[in-house]
């Protein structure tokens, strides 16, 4: 047992330095194992302000990152189709820089969340459930009859966008994008969590009726908490989007909103790192087990069995002294 | 001049009229003592003025019609509720119960933890292992960092240690003499609030049915209304 501060310290190291061994033994597929580990732990560390923070169990938040990794490909698409992207009342031409889908990506996954937040949130529990599942299905099926995208085949990018003096098609410079992102990621949590807006929204969690006799408004708390988490899936969605170099309705899919959710689950609901190691986990086993056998799911649902009877806090709170948000 | 006004309060729960027409009123500055028996619909009459349940009749908050707003706001217009059982927020330390809802306004942690010397030693434990009166003592502190004109206090010193109760008493009493802050405290300890409270009003059946000053509270009206 250690300090959840040291144990965090120790998750991230280690997903660096297996790259940068990797880059030095020359195994680039190891750097896009640990490429694929950050960006989907991005994703998770987005729904953990949601679920963890928050205690909005979302199944719908697939729908922001694949908004994000659109973002990146239709910006992309008419980059390299030099077409111009029409908008109804103006156009706009694609780009091929990461940092503009960035903002492209988050800006497009705020959006959506404010209208599916305002609307979500008028619920709670199991239909707060349903309909965050239900709008992530609107949106895979938009994107299926969405044609001039690549419709059900999704739409393919010939090269990873640029990033200023760096070379993103060198898989350990794309791979420091990816971590850089993560580990600024994580620091905004850390400081979310910490801060007065952080410890209303841990409290309305806890008790919001209580929450509410102190004047603050649980469910503006959670809106908001909402809108941040989407954000975070959202920019992860533009980091897969590239990792891939392509975007399919397949992000859309409500299975993903489940893996995301597995990966908080797996690490530990609330945990700071708790997404990192999750998402480690997972990519672990889809390779070591998944070269073994196509169903090496039921040794991924075995593990989470075991978590969610044994231990609440996740494999983080397994090892770790400290508290987790979840007691 | 008045603070708080509630004329005609009626309040159900389900089919289960609970208050039958409460009236009261609390001047700035003023402790106002809400007595009667167990079950007479005094937590009631405190949960409709936090709007914490619907109801029928006049509130009035600073002037401000309370009736249609939702519980944080009737909270942000300055009334602060120390609930019934304490209730403090459990996975979360002193520390962070006491400034997760903090506003603007003389009441500081270190005023906070001058008043109650016990949560600035224990800060970084949590509220789910601190004992009855230190709960007590942070569920105080943390309606008091919302900077309240109106400190509500339902039953604060109910089943605590006596050496505890005085220690709550002694700082409802130093937030009597220092501040200018209006206080609504239920409780069944008489003897303490004939020397904090300025008036009572006691609930019977749901209504309110004897105002006045504490100390023209006879010991005949007491036995009466209230069993003591």
């Amino acid at each position: 047992m250690m300090s959840e501060r040291y144990l965090n310290a120790g998750v991230l190291i280690a997903l660096l330095i297996v790259p940068i061994w990797a880059h030095l033994a020359d195994a680039p597929y190891t750097i896009t194992l640990a490429t694929r580990v950050a960006i989907l732990a991005l994703a998770a560390v987005g729904l953990n302000i949601a679920l963890g923070l928050g205690g909005l169990v979302s199944l719908g938040h697939a729908v922001f990152f694949g908004i994000g990794g659109y973002a990146m490909g239709v910006l992309a698409h008419h980059a390299q189709t030099y077409t111009a992207l029409d908008l109804g009342i103006f156009t706009v031409d694609g780009t091929k820089s990461m940092p503009i889908i960035w903002l492209v990506a988050v800006g497009t996954s705020a959006v959506a969340a404010v209208i599916i937040g305002a609307l979500s949130l008028r619920t709670s529990g199991v239909y707060f459930i349903m309909i965050t599942l239900a709008f992530g299905q609107m949106f895979y099926y938009f994107a299926i009859s969405w044609s001039t995208y690549g419709g059900e085949d999704g739409l393919s990018i010939y090269l990873r966008n640029d990033f200023p003096g760096l070379n993103t098609l060198i898989p350990i410079q794309f791979f420091a994008i990816c971590f850089a992102v993560l580990s600024l990621v994580l620091l905004l949590q850390a400081g979310v969590s910490r801060s007065a807006f952080g410890l209303a929204l841990n409290a309305a969690r806890q008790a919001p009726t209580r929450v509410e006799a102190v004047g603050l408004n649980p469910k503006r708390l959670q809106f908001v908490a909402f809108i941040l988490s989407a954000t975070i899936t959202g920019l992860a969605g533009a980091l897969f989007a590239d990792l891939n170099r392509f975007v399919s309705p397949s992000m859309f899919s409500w299975q993903f909103s489940g893996e995301i959710m597995v990966f908080v689950i797996l690490g530990g609901v609330g945990r700071l790192c708790g997404p990192v190691v999750g998402a480690a986990v997972f990519v672990l086993l889809e390779h070591v087990l998944g070269g073994l056998t196509e169903f090496w799911h039921i040794y991924l649902g075995l593990i989470l069995l075991i978590i969610v009877q044994f231990a609440r806090g996740g494999i983080v709170g397994l090892l770790a002294t400290d508290r987790g948000q979840h007691g | 001049m008045t603070l708080l006004s509630v004329a005609n309060l009626n309040a159900s729960y389900g089919v289960s009229q609970a208050l039958f027409g409460v009236d009261l009123e609390i001047a700035e500055g003023e402790v106002l003592a809400l007595l009667g028996r167990n079950g007479m619909g005094k937590s009631t009459t405190v949960k409709c003025i936090c709007r914490m349940m619907p109801s029928e009749g006049e509130m009035s908050f600073s002037g401000k019609d309370l009736s249609a707003l939702p519980s944080h706001q009737a909270a942000r217009l300055g009334i602060g509720l120390v609930p019934e059982g304490r209730r403090c927020f459990r996975d979360l330390t002193v520390y962070e119960n006491l400034i997760a809802a903090a506003r603007h306004g003389a009441w500081t942690l270190d005023r906070v933890v001058s008043l109650f010397p016990r949560l600035g030693e224990r800060q970084k434990q949590f509220a789910r292992s601190l004992s009855g009166g230190e709960q007590q003592m942070l569920a105080i502190g943390r309606a008091l960092m919302t900077n309240p004109h109106l400190l509500v206090l339902d039953e604060a010193t109910e089943g605590l240690a006596p050496i505890i109760r005085q220690e709550i008493w002694a700082a409802i009493r130093t937030l009597k003499s220092e501040t200018s802050m209006s206080i609504l405290i239920i409780d069944k300890s008489m003897k303490e609030l004939r020397g904090i409270a300025d008036r009572a009003v006691i609930l019977e059946r749901g209504k309110s049915v004897w105002h006045g000053n504490m100390a023209d509270l006879d010991p005949e009206t007491c036995e009466r209304f209230i069993g003591v």
